[in-house]
């Protein structure tokens, strides 16, 4: 079980903002799975031995891709040939 | 064109070339496969206005064939559902009965086929969103194996189980489109170059079926069940040899299922925060602000579940009790389906527990999910699975799923095929 605040400090994580009014139903709704999630609890775990994955990676070798003003035409705003993104500090 | 379901979010005339496999044909594609030129939004707001600079892999095959496209399709957004109700657009309602959810995530696909607006679609297939609104709707659809169609161009939302299907009226038409579709592309390097050249086999002599009975367990709408078995039947008296079969990793699939595609679809979905495309451009408010703002504006109620649900299953503390395990839990159904296709050639069951529900009667979150739990063992093991018309119950359409080895999809849609035939 998580409360309302672990519910918002996850949000907080995903940057996406469950507004007040919300936050009871939708709390109670990911408990509710969280709770059917929970049968996995009864399955005896292999610690992922029995797992073979591993990654290949090939050459990364450069290739045609696509122009850079068909790219910034999505862009909600570009400035000199780039997107413009919010500030870091 | 008039659209009395709502099965396109956006209408396009892409003329056919006249010649090709697909001549004549109309092709609807579903909104989360890119389309060079023509809006592709997901079925979300945070995608609004959007525009691919290139096609899908699938697309491009489809243009190449010769066919016509004419439109994109509606869908639960970011096919995160079961009903096409958790849409930005609108809801889509089966042509079956309008007062009824066409199934999801595929549903606008599954609309336009089953509805007469288009001949074939493309739909994906991430949990069951291609065979449930084809089980729905009344008509055919297919997930192929996994690495058997590229997956450039569809929009990610869990990759590792996702793949692109083909919908359509019959069990050829469904294999016309594989046909097409189904090439290699080195951009996808999860393709394991296995193109489909197959033409489809109506005979189902000597062929082993396994029939296993969790699925026809708990929450199995007992004539459902009744009808399907059925059908069972009919191909075993063409020739087909039944066997009964147990599938006990089922009891842990959908868990897996959900604690994997949230965890997925949570690092995926990282990427929309309103710099590249979308609704944003906010460049004076602080990084968090700013996407916290676009993202909390413009993702719906099902699509922030997901994203936090598995931000949760993923933060540190949780892992091992959530995604670890889901990981064993997923590598046993593959498992159980290696163990039994070494002495069965399909397994047969309902593709959905129940016929479509009313609008509105899937809302509950938890409810909606266990709708799929038929249809997730395919993608967790990345096996092809096809859902082929096999009946009515309440005048709803019930769907047969057959289940096959990887890279046998030749064998599912042989039996199609052959159940197609026995009951024209």
């Amino acid at each position: 079980m998580v409360d309302e605040s672990e519910v918002r400090r996850v949000a907080g994580l995903a940057d996406i903002r469950i507004p007040d009014d919300e936050l009871p139903t939708f709390t109670a709704r990911f408990n509710q799975i969280l709770e059917y999630f929970d049968v996995l609890d009864t399955l005896e775990s292999d610690g992922g031995a029995g797992r073979t994955l591993h990654t290949v990676l090939r050459e990364d070798e450069p290739c045609p891709s696509l122009p850079r003003e068909a790219v910034l035409d999505n862009a909600p705003a570009d400035e000199d040939g780039f997107v413009r993104a919010p500030r870091v500090m | 064109m008039d659209d009395p379901f709502n099965a396109y979010i956006t209408q396009w005339s892409f003329s056919g070339a006249g010649t090709g496999p697909l001549a004549g044909r109309t092709v609807a594609v579903k909104d989360n496969i890119s389309t060079a030129g023509c809006a592709t939004s997901c079925g979300s707001r945070i995608l609004a206005g959007y525009v691919p600079p290139y096609d899908a892999h699938a697309v491009a095959l489809v243009k190449a064939a010769g066919a016509a496209i004419n439109g994109k399709t509606n869908m639960d957004e970011f096919g995160m559902g079961t009903t096409t109700e958790n849409s930005a657009y609108g809801p889509t309602l089966n042509p079956r009965d309008v007062s009824r959810v066409p199934g999801g995530s595929s549903g606008g696909s599954a609309a336009a086929v089953a509805g007469g607006l288009a001949d074939l679609a493309l739909g994906t297939d991430t949990g069951g969103s291609v065979r449930c609104p084809a089980a729905f709707c009344g008509i055919v659809g297919l997930k192929p194996t996994y690495g058997r169609v590229s997956r450039y161009g569809l929009i990610a939302y869990a990759n590792s189980l996702e793949t692109i299907g083909p919908m359509g009226r019959t069990v050829r038409d469904v294999s016309d489109l594989l046909r097409v579709i189904a090439r290699p592309d080195s951009r996808d390097t999860t393709m394991q170059g296995r193109p489909y050249e197959h033409d489809p086999v109506a005979d189902p002599k000597g062929k082993r079926i396994g029939v296993p009975a969790e699925f026809f367990g708990a929450g199995v709408d007992p004539r459902v069940a009744e009808t399907v078995r059925k059908a069972v039947e009919t191909l075993a008296a063409c020739g087909a040899e039944v066997v009964s079969v147990s599938m006990p990793s089922m009891r842990y699939a959908l868990a897996a299922y959900y604690v994997t595609c949230t965890s997925e679809a949570s690092s995926n979905l990282a990427r929309y925060d309103g710099v590249r495309y979308g609704p944003g451009g906010e460049t004076a408010k602080s990084w968090h602000d700013a996407f916290t703002a676009v993202r909390s504006g413009n993702f719906g109620d099902e699509v922030r579940r997901r994203i936090l649900l598995g931000t949760f299953a993923l933060s540190a503390g949780y892992y091992g009790k959530y995604y670890g395990k889901a990981q064993t839990a997923r590598a046993n159904v593959g498992a159980d389906f290696a163990r039994l296709f070494a002495d069965v050639d399909v397994l047969a069951g309902p593709t959905m527990p129940v016929v479509a529900p009313r609008l509105g009667e899937l809302a509950d979150p938890l409810a909606m999910y266990l709708a799929d739990i038929l249809t997730v063992p395919a993608n967790l093991a990345g096996v092809p699975a096809i859902s082929v018309p096999c009946g009515t119950v309440d005048d709803l359409p019930v769907g047969l799923q057959l289940t096959g080895r990887p890279f046998e999809d030749e064998t599912v849609i042989d039996i199609a095929a052959a159940y197609e035939e026995a009951v024209a």
